[in-house]
């Protein structure tokens, strides 16, 4: 499934609505979760999942073709954690 | 860091002040767009939202785990899980956001 199916079954679910509106009401769900990651704030989703920010200490990589060292920088990244009802549900439970 | 936690709450406030419906349909779809991409998962969809990120399902086979504790050996049943991969805009504006 991808973006556009998922506007698709809820505007068809929500004929009352505009399907512009059902295209903003879902960008700003993905928006609101990227900019709080952004801000280093947390999103917890009961029973979905959570998203974070876990950070990444700086450390001595190696260009994998050349054999160089080279210094990468700290740096944060994004991570998801299932919610517990929903890895329930992919396994055939609740 | 990470010290403030965002719930459905202001997920539904968002699209409140985005959209103008009723904070209570606003909540409602909130819960509609989680509970349209679980089914997708559930069902072994693979949910893809572009710019954002894609939710996959993977099959885990069994294996013998090991109690940390007693060291004692206890058998892992088969399983899906889910994994996230982020998109490179969304890598980039977390890495980007949390500079230090």
């Amino acid at each position: 499934m991808i973006r556009s199916e998922l506007i698709q079954k809820i505007a068809d679910e929500n004929p009352h609505l505009y399907q512009r509106d059902v295209e903003r009401i879902v960008n700003t769900i993905f928006d609101e979760i990227t900019d709080a990651m952004a801000r280093g704030e947390r999103v917890e989703l009961r029973g979905f999942g959570a998203f974070s920010v876990k950070k990444r200490d700086a450390r001595v990589g190696r260009n994998p073709r050349t054999g160089e060292s080279v210094s990468v920088e700290e740096k944060h990244v994004p991570f998801f954690k299932t919610g517990k009802l929903l890895r329930d549900r992919l396994n055939g439970r609740g | 860091m990470a010290e403030k936690t965002l719930t459905r709450t202001d997920l539904s406030e968002a699209v409140f002040r985005e959209v103008g419906l009723s904070r209570n349909e606003s909540k409602q779809l909130v819960e509609t767009v989680l509970d349209h991409m679980s089914d997708a998962l559930v069902n072994g969809e693979q949910v893809k939202i572009s710019s954002f990120g894609t939710f996959s399902v993977r099959d885990k086979s069994a294996r013998i785990g090991r109690n940390p504790k007693t060291g004692e050996e206890v058998p892992i049943n088969p399983r899906r899980v889910l994994t996230f991969r982020p998109s490179h805009l969304m890598k980039d504006r977390v890495a980007d956001g949390n500079k230090s």
